[in-house]
C-alpha cells in the first residue's frame, strides 16, 4: 500500500461502554484504492467503518481522510420514505446554487450511477432493492467526498442484481478516483471488488495485503478457514 | 374504518359539527330569551328539559352551547399540540446535553396527574375562558411532548437521518425534513384522539367553576348552574351531561379507530378477486413411493398469488435444493409444505407424505415425521425456557415419554447435533446463533423425522458457523436416511450440498436439475443466476454478469414466460403464453443441453 496523501489510520480503538469493538487498527487506503475490510460478526469490521464516517467516537489517529461518505446495508431503511428521489440526492449538494443548477447536478449524479431521469419524481418504494442503493451511492457522490465507505452494501440484494451495484463501485472508482473501505463478509464479493483487503477478528487485523495474495496464499490460519468456507458451485 | 365503533363515532362527531355550526343561529335568540314568569321550571310542554334561573329553555340552552364546547376544545388541542409537539421536538435540534436535560423535563411532566396541571395552569392564566382553555391545552402537551419524543428518537436511529447528518445537513433541518414527515402520521392521529379528552377537561373546570363565565355558557357551565337543582328537577341536567358524553364519546371512538386503522399493517386483502392463475404443466411428481409429493401447490393471498402451481417430489433420503431470488415463493412453499401457511392465505393443490395427505396427519405425526428449520433460530426457540426442558416438551407431548426419559433423549440429541449435553441448562440467548441453530435442528429429531424442511437455515450464520450447520445436515441425511429440502438464496450452498435443484422464478419452477448440471442449465434465468454469482474464481478484469430488471412482485406477474423482460433470448411468443414445463425446463427457447465449444455465455 503506497503512501501518496491517501487515509491512513493508525492504532483505532472504539469502545461501546466496556466492549472494545476495534483494538488499535492500522491501515492505509491509497487515493483511487478500494481496501476490502473481511471478518464475521463482531469482528469489529462495522464499527471500523462508523468510526471513519463520524458516527462514533475512537481513538487512534487518522489522517488524510477528507470529506467521507457512507452507504449502509439496508437500502430500504436508508432512504427517507417521504422525499422523492431527486430531493434525496440533492441533499448533499448543499443550499449553494439556485434550485436549477441543483437540480440538474441531481440528474448528472442519477446518471452517474445509472439510472435515468424518471426516477427523480418517484418515491423510494417504487424502486426496487438494486435501484435503492444505486440512488444511496449517488446521494453520497454529491457531497464529493474522497472517501466512500460501503458497509456490506449488497448483502441485502439479490444475486442477481447484486452484481450490478459491484460493476458500478468498480466503475466509479476509476472514473471519479475514489478511495472506497468495502466492508463486507463475503470474500469472493471482496476479491472481486478490492485491490486490497484486511481481515479483521476479534477486533484486529489479523491479515492484510492485495487480494490476490491474501486469496491465493493466506497466510493466517483464520483467513484460511474463511476462504474455506466460501461455498462452491459444483 | 368500517368497524362499527368507527361509524359510530363519526356520526356522533357529525351531529356535533353540524350543530356546532347551526346550534347559535337556530336557537341562540330562545337560548338568551328571559322569561321572569317561569323560572327554575322542570318539564313540561313548552320546556322538554325545563329552564334555568333566569326562564331560559334548558334544551335550547344545549344546543347552542355546543359551538362554544366545541370551539374551545379545539383551542385547547391546539395550544397542546404546539406545546408538546414543540417541546417533544426540542430534543432533536439541540446538543446531546440539552436533549437530556429535555428528555427529562418532558418525562417529569408526564408523571403529574393532568387534572392538577390544567388547574394550576387554569389559575395562572387567569380565571374565566381562557384560564380554562390555557389549562387543558398545557395538561394535554407533556403527553404528547413524550409520544414525540419517543417518535422521534426512533426515526433519528434510522439510516436516512444518519446520512443526512453526514452529508452536513443541519439538526433543524433534519426535524422538518427527515423527522417530522415521518412521525406526521401518529401525532395526528394522537392529536385527534385528545378532542375528545379536551371536551371533557373543559366541561369538568367549567363544572367546578373554574371555567366559562356567565354570560357566556357552555356545556360544563350549564352542568354547574343546574348540579344545586339536580335532586328536584333531575332532567334540568340531561341536557349538557348528554351533550358532552356524545361529542366526547365521538371525537374519542374517532381518534382511537384511526389510529388501529394506521397501527394495523397493511394487511393483504383478505376477500379480494381470486386470481385465475394459469397453472401451466408442471415438473412430474416425483417416482411412486417418494416420501414427499407436492402437487400443483397454489398459495394465494386474496388477489395476490406467490406459489403458482408448484409440483416435484422428493424420495426418501433425497436431499434437493430449492433456490430462487426473493419473491420468488421459495419460503411460502416451504410452509405449505409444513401445513404452516399464515392466515388469511389460502392453499390449492396437495401435499403427500409418505403417501397421506398433509391435513390428514395428526399434529403428533406432523411433528414427529417432519423437522422444520427457519432462518432465524431465535424465533423457533422460546426465550423464557432452557433449551433442554424445551426440547423434551417434544417427546413428552408427541411421543409419550416420561420427562426424565424426554429429557434424557434431549441431551442426546443435543449431543449429537454438536451442541455439548451441558448446554441444555442454557437459555436460547446464552447460545451462538449456530449453536442455537443446531439446537433448533435438534429439536426437529426428536421425533425420528424422515424430512427436515430447512429454510434459509444457515443465511443468518457466519460463513464458517454455516459450513458446519450444513455438515451437520449433511451427516444426519448420511446416518439416519433423513430427506432434506434445503431452500436458499444461495445457488452455490444449495449446489454443494443437494443432489437435484428445483429453480423458481415468480412462483414457479422453471428447472429442474441434478446440481452438478448447474454450470450448464437450460433456462436462461438458471444460466444468468450462475453466472452472476462472485466466486473465488471469477476473472477480475470482466464486470460481472448481471440480469437487468428485477423479479416481478407476486401482484404483477406477467402473462406468458414471467421471465421475458429480462430474457436476451425472449421473443413475442414468451409475452404471451406461458411455456409449458417439459424434460426439466419451462422454456420456449432453452439453452442446448451441453454448451456448445464457443457459444457466447451469458
Amino acid at each position: 500500500m503506497k503512501d501518496d496523501g491517501g487515509l491512513r489510520v493508525s492504532g483505532m480503538r472504539v469502545r461501546y461502554g466496556d466492549l472494545t469493538a476495534v483494538d488499535g487498527v492500522s491501515f492505509t487506503i491509497g487515493k483511487g484504492e478500494i481496501l476490502g475490510l473481511v471478518g464475521e460478526s463482531g469482528s469489529g469490521k462495522s464499527s471500523v467503518g462508523r468510526a471513519l464516517a463520524g458516527l462514533v467516537p475512537y481513538e487512534g489517529d487518522v489522517t488524510g481522510a477528507g470529506p467521507t461518505q457512507m452507504v449502509f446495508q439496508d437500502p430500504y431503511g436508508s432512504l427517507n420514505p417521504r422525499l422523492r428521489i431527486g430531493d434525496a440526492v440533492a441533499e448533499g449538494l448543499g443550499r449553494g446554487g439556485t434550485r436549477a443548477v441543483r437540480k440538474a447536478e441531481g440528474l448528472r449524479l442519477l446518471g452517474l450511477v445509472g439510472l435515468d431521469e424518471g426516477v427523480a419524481g418517484r418515491y423510494p418504494r417504487e424502486l426496487s432493492g438494486g435501484q435503492r442503493q444505486r440512488v444511496a451511492l449517488a446521494r453520497a457522490l454529491g457531497a464529493r467526498p474522497s472517501l466512500l465507505i460501503a458497509d456490506e452494501i449488497t448483502s441485502a440484494l439479490d444475486v442477481s442484481v447484486q452484481g450490478a451495484v459491484l460493476n458500478l463501485v468498480r466503475e466509479l472508482r476509476g472514473r471519479l478516483g475514489l478511495s472506497v473501505l468495502f466492508v463486507s463478509h463475503d470474500l469472493a464479493v471482496v476479491r472481486y471488488v478490492c485491490d486490497a483487503v484486511a481481515v479483521m477478528r476479534e477486533g484486529r487485523i489479523v491479515e492484510s495485503g492485495t487480494v490476490e495474495h491474501v486469496t491465493e496464499h493466506p497466510g493466517h490460519e483464520y483467513t484460511k478457514a474463511l476462504l474455506d468456507a466460501v461455498p462452491r458451485l459444483r | 374504518m368500517r368497524t362499527l365503533s368507527a361509524r359510530v363515532g363519526l356520526a356522533l362527531v357529525a351531529v356535533t359539527l353540524v350543530l356546532a355550526v347551526v346550534g347559535p343561529w337556530v336557537w341562540g335568540e330562545e337560548a338568551v330569551r328571559f322569561d321572569p314568569l317561569h323560572t327554575l321550571e322542570g318539564h313540561s310542554s313548552a320546556h322538554w328539559l325545563g329552564t334555568d334561573d333566569g326562564g331560559r329553555d334548558m334544551l335550547a340552552r344545549t344546543l347552542a352551547a355546543t359551538r362554544l364546547s366545541v370551539w374551545l376544545a379545539f383551542l385547547a388541542t391546539l395550544i397542546g399540540a404546539c406545546l408538546g409537539v414543540t417541546l417533544g421536538a426540542l430534543p432533536s435540534v439541540l446538543g446531546p446535553r440539552g436533549a437530556r436535560a429535555v428528555t427529562a423535563v418532558i418525562n417529569g411532566l408526564v408523571a403529574i396527574p393532568v387534572l392538577l396541571l390544567a388547574m394550576f395552569a387554569a389559575l395562572v392564566a387567569g380565571t374565566g375562558t381562557t384560564g380554562a382553555v390555557v389549562g387543558i391545552g398545557v395538561a394535554s402537551a407533556p403527553g404528547l411532548a413524550r409520544l414525540t419524543r419517543t417518535l422521534a428518537a426512533g426515526v433519528e436511529g434510522a439510516d436516512y437521518v444518519l446520512a443526512a447528518r453526514m452529508l452536513g445537513t443541519g439538526r433543524l433541518r433534519v426535524l422538518t425534513r427527515h423527522v417530522l414527515p415521518n412521525i406526521a402520521e401518529p401525532l395526528i392521529l394522537s392529536v385527534t384522539a385528545s378532542l375528545g379528552y379536551a371536551l371533557l377537561g373543559l366541561a369538568t373546570l367549567s363544572l367546578l367553576g373554574l371555567g366559562v363565565r356567565p354570560p357566556e355558557y357552555d356545556w360544563g357551565r350549564l352542568l354547574h348552574d343546574a348540579l344545586p337543582r339536580v335532586y328536584v328537577d333531575p332532567e334540568v341536567i340531561a341536557g349538557p351531561a348528554l351533550a358532552v358524553a356524545v361529542a366526547g364519546i365521538g371525537f374519542t371512538l374517532v381518534g382511537e379507530s384511526l389510529a388501529r386503522a394506521a397501527a394495523r399493517a397493511p394487511v393483504p386483502p383478505g376477500d379480494g378477486e381470486e386470481a385465475d392463475v394459469p397453472l401451466g404443466r408442471s415438473p412430474r411428481p416425483g417416482p411412486s413411493g417418494a416420501l414427499l409429493e407436492v402437487r400443483d401447490l397454489t398459495v394465494s393471498f386474496g388477489g395476490v398469488t406467490p406459489v403458482r402451481g408448484v409440483s416435484f417430489g422428493v424420495a426418501p433420503g433425497e436431499v434437493v435444493g430449492i433456490v430462487g431470488e426473493s419473491g420468488s415463493g421459495k419460503s411460502l412453499t416451504a410452509l405449505a409444505v409444513g401445513g404452516l401457511v399464515p392466515y388469511p392465505g389460502r392453499v390449492r393443490g396437495s401435499v403427500l407424505l409418505e403417501g397421506r395427505p398433509l391435513l390428514s396427519l395428526s399434529r403428533s405425526e406432523l411433528g414427529t415425521r417432519l423437522a422444520m428449520v427457519f432462518q432465524d433460530p431465535m424465533a423457533a426457540l422460546n426465550p423464557a425456557l432452557r433449551v433442554g426442558p424445551q426440547l423434551a416438551e417434544t417427546g413428552t407431548v408427541h411421543l409419550g415419554l416420561t420427562r426424565r426419559s424426554a429429557l434424557a433423549r434431549a441431551v442426546a440429541r443435543l449431543e449429537r447435533t454438536g451442541v455439548p449435553g451441558a448446554r441444555a441448562r442454557a437459555h436460547p440467548h446464552e447460545l451462538s446463533g449456530g449453536m442455537r441453530q443446531r439446537a433448533v435442528i435438534a429439536m426437529g429429531l426428536m421425533g425420528d423425522p424422515r424430512l427436515i424442511v430447512a429454510d434459509e437455515p444457515t443465511t443468518a450464520l457466519d460463513a464458517t458457523v454455516q459450513r458446519r450447520v450444513l455438515d451437520l445436515l449433511a451427516e444426519i441425511n448420511a446416518a439416519s436416511g433423513t430427506a432434506a429440502l434445503l431452500i436458499s438464496h444461495d445457488i452455490a450452498v444449495v449446489s454443494s450440498r443437494c443432489s437435484r435443484v428445483l429453480v423458481m422464478y415468480a412462483g414457479r419452477i422453471v428447472e429442474e436439475l441434478p446440481s452438478d448440471a448447474l454450470r450448464s442449465a437450460r433456462h436462461p434465468y438458471t444460466r444468468a443466476l450462475v453466472a452472476s454469482v462472485p466466486t473465488l474464481d471469477t476473472d477480475r478484469a470482466e464486470p460481472l454478469a448481471t440480469i437487468p430488471g428485477a423479479q416481478p412482485a407476486p401482484s404483477d406477474v406477467p402473462a406468458g414466460c414471467a421471465f421475458a423482460p429480462r430474457c436476451a433470448r425472449a421473443t413475442s411468443l414468451c409475452t404471451t403464453a406461458l411455456p409449458a414445463f417439459e424434460s426439466g425446463v419451462a422454456c420456449h427457447h432453452p439453452h442446448e443441453e451441453r454448451p456448445r465449444a464457443g457459444e457466447e455465455e451469458w
